[in-house]
């Protein structure tokens, strides 16, 4: 792996993170993030359709006409959302159930139309796979920060199981119900931000 | 980048859209036994969990639910407009959804409040036994929320007025609002609630704000805050299926048999 390509691949994960620098897919981070294990399964759907995404868009980059080619990517990666919803339902039915719209709601996460826009489009297949990763895998770590609190402190639970016995069975712990509503989710991320910007100073804008 | 003839770009185009579309629908004929599987395992599972045989957050795996379902439940059809049990067909082959949409299974529902266009003539009324007594009646019942048409079961006890049990298995209300008709304590505040008043008529409805407790407000149901909408919708269809439109014939034999007895 040559250096360019190991730059896409892990840059995107903590240095230009696509939630916490470039404020991208907030809409679906705050959605599906109320438990880990849906925060998990979501992150691997999308890293598997903005990888995929990146690489087919690449792999015709040069044969796409210019003036239809946000609409062919949109078609690509709409594919693969859809081939990727019929995969839960067959494979993990209680979670894709949960995740409801959301795993249909990737054609709209800007990361996706983002990087093929403005990766695939220029870049080799190799190269476009791993930036999709790369940039899945950020979207990833995120989530699964953000799932890990999200269900810790307002459920108690992890994976959903029990680790903080709640007042109502007889223990001590008493959930916090805001970490389950979606403004638990925007303090997290707004968190995540500040810190990761205080520890790499170079992320902040004037 | 060149300037593209129109052909090329029309060529492309369509070479792009039949690609995407053999993938897609390849992918889902191939998906569809497997996703056909999930969904019947699925109602048997909500109906097993309407019937108190398992909870909701319980792990139960497909042969274990199968067993369950078998064991303690009996699925039969019922004509919907006589209330009669048509036991000359199967309920186990009947897809209720699919027959609501053939004409030749179904009529129009006439105006009402549950937003239903189509009436299935017959439906699959599920029987918790035990031991050669019906123990509890478990309802399918569907009508529009606020965006969706929601599925679920209704469970009564054999009195036909006590509620046992609600639950959805399909909706596509909001996540967070009208979804947490999904929420098993919301469920929870169902059973022990009385479905019809002293005179029968068909009086629990889905409130705004707080009920008490089932004993002392017995037709009232609490209603999800930031989903009035969905909680009416809920409060117009439970009552449809169990008014006289719905299975309130079935109902009606069944109270005479218990009353015979």
């Amino acid at each position: 792996m040559n250096q360019k390509q190991q730059r896409a691949l892990l840059d995107p994960v903590f240095k230009n993170n696509p939630i916490a620098t470039q404020v991208l897919g907030i809409c679906s981070a705050l959605a599906v993030t109320t438990k880990l294990e849906t925060s998990v399964v979501m992150s691997i759907a999308v890293i598997a359709v903005v990888a995929l995404s990146n690489f087919s868009v690449s792999l015709v980059r040069n044969l796409i006409p210019s003036s239809i080619r946000i609409i062919v990517q949109l078609t690509i990666i709409a594919s693969l959302v859809i081939v990727t919803d019929q995969i839960l339902q067959a494979f993990v039915y209680d979670i894709s159930k949960q995740l409801s719209v959301f795993v249909g709601l990737i054609i709209t996460n800007c990361i996706v139309m983002g990087r093929a826009e403005a990766f695939a489009m220029q870049n080799p297949p190799l190269d476009s796979l791993l930036d999709g990763i790369g940039n899945g895998l950020g979207y990833s770590v995120i989530l699964i920060v953000v799932g890990f609190f999200r269900e810790l402190v307002g459920s108690g639970k992890l994976f959903g199981h029990q680790v903080l016995p709640l007042i109502t069975d007889g223990g001590w712990y008493q959930p916090n119900g805001l970490f389950v509503l979606s403004p638990g989710a925007f303090f997290l991320i707004g968190g995540l931000i500040w810190w990761l910007r205080t520890w790499k100073p170079e992320l902040q804008e004037d | 980048m060149q300037q593209q003839s129109n052909a090329y770009i029309v060529g492309f185009a369509a070479v792009v859209c039949l690609a995407c579309s053999i993938v897609v629908s390849s992918s889902a004929v191939a998906l569809r036994p497997r996703q056909n599987q999930n969904k019947e395992l699925d109602r048997q599972k909500q109906v097993l969990t309407v019937a108190g045989l398992i909870t909701a957050d319980q792990t139960v795996d497909a042969p274990e639910v199968k067993r369950l379902f078998d064991e303690n439940i009996v699925a039969r059809l019922v004509e919907l407009e006589t209330g009669a049990y048509v036991d000359s067909e199967s309920a186990a082959g009947y897809d209720q959804r699919k027959a609501t949409k053939d004409p030749a299974l179904s009529r129009p529902a006439g105006p009402n409040s549950a937003g239903l266009r189509r009436l299935p003539k017959k439906a699959v009324v599920y029987e918790r036994v035990t031991d050669g007594a019906v123990e509890m009646l478990i309802l399918p019942i569907e009508g529009k929320g606020l965006w969706s048409t929601l599925y679920g079961f209704i469970a009564l006890a054999p009195d036909t007025t006590t509620i046992e049990g609600i639950t959805f298995y399909e909706h596509g209300e909001t996540p967070g609002l009208g979804g947490e008709i999904d929420n098993p304590s919301w469920k929870a505040l169902w059973p022990g609630r009385r479905a019809f008043d002293d005179r029968g008529e068909t009086a629990i409805e889905v409130i705004k704000g707080h009920a008490g407790p089932p004993a002392e407000d017995p037709y009232k149901v609490d209603g999800l805050s930031g989903a009035t909408l969905t909680g009416r919708g809920v409060s117009h269809l439970v009552r449809f299926w169990l008014s006289e439109d719905g299975f309130g014939p079935f109902l009606a034999q069944v109270r005479a048999a218990e009353g015979g007895v």
